[in-house]
């Protein structure tokens, strides 16, 4: 299953770092889940521009970072190591764990990362990549801000999807 | 000429811009762009064999262009690299391919000595 533009996100929990549950699918809010994960250099490159948009729409908007990769063939994405790296560095919005990978199935998610925006009444409006290269942090998830805009200002957004890049999702056997 | 090998998985869409990559530094260095051996790597047992540590992996007469990340371990995955800058990259930083392509780049020994700190067998 994959969610498509319009489609509504599911009503689904997972916890954080401390053990905290977060409901993605609850509505009032527009919310931010992004796909990501520790070991992926495509995460790494667009983590800090990822965080600078948790920063800046912080009052008006949620953000989840969701963990979904099999910890056991790629050890550093398990629970310790997320924790380890919230320890360490100034994280704007909660790193979750989807153990079960139901989220990130639920989702359709791909790669890491992977953007979902779901609007206030839980419908998806945008989906994709934070912006359009990794290696340019001067696009600052250019394509996320503007949608972001959009949705906050009551607009379609003009991108309503682009080609998700990084790595695969590591999926259990 | 040197012997430079690209080895690759293909769960990472990175290893096409770093074989466009090393290229260009190749025929900039004089070298003939063609030679590169591009190598799939697509089982646990092919990574352990060649000390794979993620795609891109880019080797210029068995020298690994950047030692791995003390993290690193021998895995079907994507390889992080750092650029000279300090920001991450799904590929190498283009000086350190230059570099090892004029024979100034990571020395085998400290490939190895990464690969043993993390518990796997370089002689495999």
């Amino acid at each position: 299953m994959t969610l498509s533009i319009g489609d509504h996100a599911p009503h689904l929990s997972l916890p954080d770092t401390d053990g905290a549950e977060h409901d993605l699918g609850e509505h009032g809010t527009p919310t931010v889940v992004v796909f990501t994960c520790n070991h992926c250099p495509y995460a790494l490159a667009w983590h800090d521009r990822l965080l600078a948009v948790g920063r800046d729409y912080a009052e008006r908007v949620r953000f989840f970072a969701v963990n979904p990769n099999d910890a056991e063939r790629y050890p550093g994405d398990s629970l310790e190591k997320m924790r380890e790296r919230v320890a360490a560095e100034e994280w704007t919005m909660p790193y979750l764990r989807d153990e079960e990978q139901e989220v990130a199935r639920a989702y359709g998610a791909k790669t890491t990362p992977d953007v979902f925006l779901i609007d206030a009444h839980g419908a998806v409006r945008y989906r994709g990549a934070p912006d359009a290269d990794h290696s340019d942090p001067s696009l600052d998830a250019a394509w996320l801000r503007e949608a972001l805009d959009a949705v906050l200002d009551d607009r379609e957004p003009d991108r309503p999807e682009t080609e998700p890049i990084g790595c695969s999702v590591k999926w259990k056997p | 000429m040197p012997h430079v090998e690209l080895l690759w998985w293909k769960g990472c869409p990175s290893y096409q811009r770093a074989l466009e990559e090393l290229r260009s530094t190749m025929v900039q260095e004089g070298l003939d762009p063609e030679t590169v051996e591009v190598r799939e790597i697509d089982t646990d047992s092919a990574a352990a064999t060649d000390s794979f540590v993620g795609s891109p992996t880019i080797r210029i007469d068995g020298r690994d262009v950047q030692p791995p990340l003390e993290e690193a371990s021998v895995a079907l995955t994507c390889r992080v690299y750092r650029l000279r800058d300090g920001r991450y990259s799904p590929t190498p930083d283009p000086d350190d391919v230059r570099d090892a392509l004029r024979g100034i780049g990571a020395d085998p020994d400290d490939v190895r000595d990464a690969l043993r700190a993390q518990g796997a067998d370089p002689t495999r």
